[in-house]
C-alpha cells in the first residue's frame, strides 16, 4: 500500500527550510493573488516575507472561513482516560520518567467525568490517553465508546497510534474523529525526543493518517507541536501531509491544529519561540491553502489571544478544559498534561463567541450516522 | 402555486439553516424570505432534545421542515438517516443528500439513485441533491423522485449557475420539478435561474453569512418573484445577430 513515506521521502528537511526562508515579497504577492494556492504558495505565506502582509492574510482568510463554514465556532472538550505512559517524551506531563503517580478511568469513574462535560453543554468529546498498550488499549477503547457513546453526538480520540484493524473495529462503535499529532517531522530531532517506547518509531507514527485513511476514518487531525523545531518547516510538512491524504482518502475529512508547547512540571523550554503574530500569520496561512480544512484552537493559548483569533479562520475550539484524567470531578489534582492558559468555563467562551457575532455549536453529527456493526 | 408530491408551495425560494450567527438571525432571515420549505441537517438537531434550539425557531404554520441527510457517504447510512428524521421530525419528505467527498461536498450519482430508489418504495417524498446530470435526472424520475435538485456551483461557492447550460436541458425534459440547489451567490442568480425556468431555487449560504442576512432575505424573495413572472411572461429571446438589411432570401419576394 502506498504510505506518505514515499512523498516525505523526497523532501529534504534543509532544502525545504532554505526555500521557505528564500521566499521574497513578490512570492508573497502571487500567493495572494492566486486564488487555488499550491505548497509554494504555502511556503510564501508563511515565509518570513508574509509577515508585512498579514492584515490581507486575515481579510483573505476571514472571507473563505465564513464562506465555507459561516458564522459558526464548533465547540468540543477533552476527556482524559488516562495518563499511564510507557513512552518517554521531553515535553509531555505523562512521559514514562516523570515520576508520579498514575491513574486510568474506570467505567464508574468515566460516567462521573460525563456528567460534568455533559453539564457543560457538550455533544463533541475528545479522549485522550498517553501510551500504556497492557491497560489502555482497543479492548479497553471499546469499552469506553460503547459506554458513552449514548451521551455524545461525536467522539474524537487522541490515543497512541493504532493498526488499521483496530480503528476498523472502533468505528463502528461510535468512533468519528482520530488526531494524531506527528510532533515534529524532523527525523533526527524526532528521536531526540521521544527516546524511549513505541512512540519513538517516527516511520510508524507518520504512517498513522494512512492507516486512519484505510480504515475509512470520517475525520483526522494533524498537526506538529510548536516549538521543537522550526515551525515554518515543520508546517510545510504538515501542509504537504494534509495535500497527499486529501487525495488519497477522498472521504476523509481533516483537522489542522497548531499547539504552541507550554510548560509543565519539570519540562522543556522550546527551541523555537513562535510569537502571537507568528501563529496568526500559520492559521492564515493555511485557511488561504485549504479552504475546507478544519482549524482548532485550544485552551493552551490565553484568553486575549483566543478572543481575537475566532475571527481569522478557526473554526473550532474546547473550553472549561483539564488536561488530566479525572480532572472535572473524580481526581482534580492528578497530574495534568500540561497548563493551560485560558480558564474560562463554556459557557463564557459561548458568551464570548456570541458577542463576537459567530454562533457556538454544540452539536454537528450524530450518532446514527455511524453504522453499527451488529 | 408550486406544488411538489401533494404539497403547494406559494414561494419558489426553499432556505437552509446553516452558517448563520444565531438562531434568532436564522428566524429574522427566513421569516422575512417568506420561505415554506426550510432544510435542516438531521446532524445538528438533537433528536433526543425536547426543545432543540433550531427547530424551536422555526416553529411557524407557513414553515415546512425539510430535514436532510449531510454527513452520510452511502446509499445505506441515507436510508438509515431519513428513517430516524421521519421519526424525530414526523415527515416524510427527506433532502437525500450523499456526498462522500467533504472536501467540494460533491453528490454521489449512483448512491444517490439507489437510495432514491429504495427511499420512495419505503413512502418517502425524496428530493435529491445532485449533479446537473440530465440522464441522471431521468433515471430518478423513472425511480419515482419527487422533485430533482441540480446544482448551479459548487455548494457554498455563491458562483452562480456555473452549470446553466446543463440545467436548461434538465428543466425542458423534466417531468418532476426542478429545483436549483447551491451556488447561487445573488439574487441576479436566483432571478436567472427562475428565467429559465426553475421551479424554485434553494438559498443558504448567500443569506446567511451576508452582513444583514434579513435584507438579504427579502432581496432573494424578490428576485425570485421577478425571475419567476418574467419566465410566466415569456421573456423576448435573446439574438446573437443584428438583422441583415437585404436579407438572403429577398429575392424570393422579387418578380422575375
Amino acid at each position: 500500500m502506498k504510505s506518505f513515506n514515499e512523498v516525505f521521502e523526497s523532501h529534504n528537511w534543509d532544502d525545504t527550510k532554505a526555500s521557505i526562508y528564500d521566499k521574497t515579497a513578490a512570492d508573497v504577492e502571487r500567493a495572494l493573488r492566486n486564488t487555488q494556492r499550491d505548497l509554494e504558495d504555502f511556503k510564501a505565506l508563511i515565509s518570513p516575507a508574509a509577515l508585512p502582509y498579514l492584515e490581507d492574510m486575515a481579510q483573505i482568510s476571514q472571507r473563505l472561513t465564513l464562506d465555507r463554514f459561516g458564522r459558526v465556532i464548533q465547540m468540543y472538550i477533552p476527556l482524559y482516560l488516562s495518563n499511564e505512559c510507557n513512552n518517554i517524551c521531553t515535553y509531555c506531563g505523562f512521559s514514562y520518567d516523570n515520576k508520579v503517580r498514575r491513574r486510568t478511568l474506570n467505567p464508574m469513574e468515566i460516567m462521573q467525568e460525563v456528567a460534568v462535560i455533559k453539564g457543560m453543554g457538550y455533544d463533541h468529546v475528545l479522549l485522550v490517553t498517553g501510551e500504556a498498550n497492557q491497560s489502555v488499549h482497543t479492548d479497553y477503547f471499546k469499552k469506553v465508546l460503547d459506554l458513552i457513546s449514548p451521551h455524545f453526538a461525536h467522539i474524537s480520540m487522541e490515543v497512541q497510534p493504532l493498526d488499521v484493524a483496530d480503528y476498523e473495529t472502533l468505528i463502528p462503535h461510535g468512533l468519528n474523529t482520530v488526531l494524531v499529532y506527528q510532533e515534529t517531522y524532523h527525523q533526527d530531532d524526532y528521536r531526540k525526543h521521544h527516546p524511549k517506547g513505541k512512540k519513538s518509531n517516527f516511520l510508524y507514527r507518520l504512517e498513522t493518517p494512512d492507516r486512519l485513511g484505510q480504515a475509512g476514518i470520517h475525520k483526522m487531525g494533524l498537526g506538529v507541536l510548536i516549538g521543537l523545531e522550526d515551525w515554518r518547516t515543520d508546517s510545510f510538512f504538515t501542509a504537504l501531509h494534509l495535500s497527499y491524504l486529501e487525495k488519497q482518502y477522498w472521504q476523509s475529512k481533516f483537522s489542522i491544529s497548531f499547539p504552541r508547547l507550554r510548560p509543565f512540571s519539570g519540562g522543556l523550554e522550546p527551541k523555537v519561540v513562535m510569537n502571537d503574530k507568528e501563529l496568526v500569520q500559520l492559521i492564515c496561512a493555511y485557511r488561504l491553502f485549504n479552504s475546507e480544512v478544519e482549524l482548532s484552537i485550544s485552551t493552551r493559548e490565553t484568553v486575549a489571544f483566543r478572543n481575537q483569533v475566532i475571527k481569522l479562520g478557526i473554526t473550532a475550539i474546547s473550553a472549561g478544559s483539564k488536561t488530566n484524567p479525572g480532572g472535572y470531578e473524580v481526581e482534580p489534582q492528578s497530574l495534568e498534561q500540561f497548563e493551560i492558559s485560558d480558564e474560562r468555563s463554556a459557557q463564557e467562551i459561548a458568551a464570548m463567541i456570541r458577542k463576537q457575532g459567530y454562533e457556538p455549536i454544540w452539536k454537528d453529527w450524530d450518532m446514527s450516522l455511524i453504522q453499527k456493526s451488529c | 402555486m408550486l406544488t411538489i408530491a401533494d404539497q403547494t408551495f406559494s414561494s419558489r425560494l426553499f432556505t437552509g439553516t446553516g452558517k448563520f450567527s444565531s438562531a434568532k438571525e436564522m428566524e429574522s432571515a427566513l421569516i422575512a424570505s417568506a420561505s415554506e420549505l426550510v432544510t435542516v441537517a438531521l446532524k445538528r438537531v438533537d433528536l433526543k432534545g425536547k426543545d432543540d434550539d433550531i427547530l424551536h425557531h422555526l416553529k411557524y404554520p407557513h414553515i415546512n421542515l425539510l430535514p436532510n441527510t449531510s454527513g452520510v457517504r452511502n446509499a445505506k447510512e441515507a436510508v438509515f438517516a431519513a428513517q430516524l428524521a421521519r421519526e424525530a421530525l414526523e415527515t416524510n419528505w427527506i433532502k437525500l443528500e450523499i456526498h462522500p467527498d467533504p472536501k467540494y461536498l460533491m453528490p454521489d450519482p449512483i448512491e444517490t439513485l439507489k437510495a432514491t430508489e429504495e427511499l420512495v418504495k419505503l413512502g418517502f417524498v425524496v428530493l435529491p441533491y445532485i449533479h446537473a446530470d440530465p440522464v441522471l435526472c431521468k433515471r430518478l424520475e423513472d425511480v419515482g423522485t419527487a422533485a430533482v435538485m441540480p446544482l448551479g456551483a459548487p455548494i457554498g461557492s455563491n458562483k452562480g449557475l456555473r452549470t446553466i447550460d446543463f440545467l436548461e436541458i434538465i428543466i425542458s425534459q423534466s417531468r418532476v420539478p426542478v429545483i436549483i440547489d447551491a451556488g447561487i451567490g445573488a439574487p441576479s442568480d436566483a432571478a436567472k435561474a427562475m428565467e429559465i425556468g426553475a421551479d424554485a431555487v434553494l438559498v443558504n449560504t448567500a443569506i446567511a453569512i451576508a452582513k444583514d442576512p434579513t435584507n438579504m432575505a427579502i432581496a432573494f424573495k424578490m428576485a425570485v418573484e421577478a425571475g419567476r413572472m418574467a419566465f410566466e411572461s415569456k421573456l423576448g429571446a435573446q439574438t446573437h445577430y443584428a438583422a441583415a438589411s437585404s436579407p438572403l432570401t429577398a429575392f424570393l419576394d422579387e418578380e422575375f
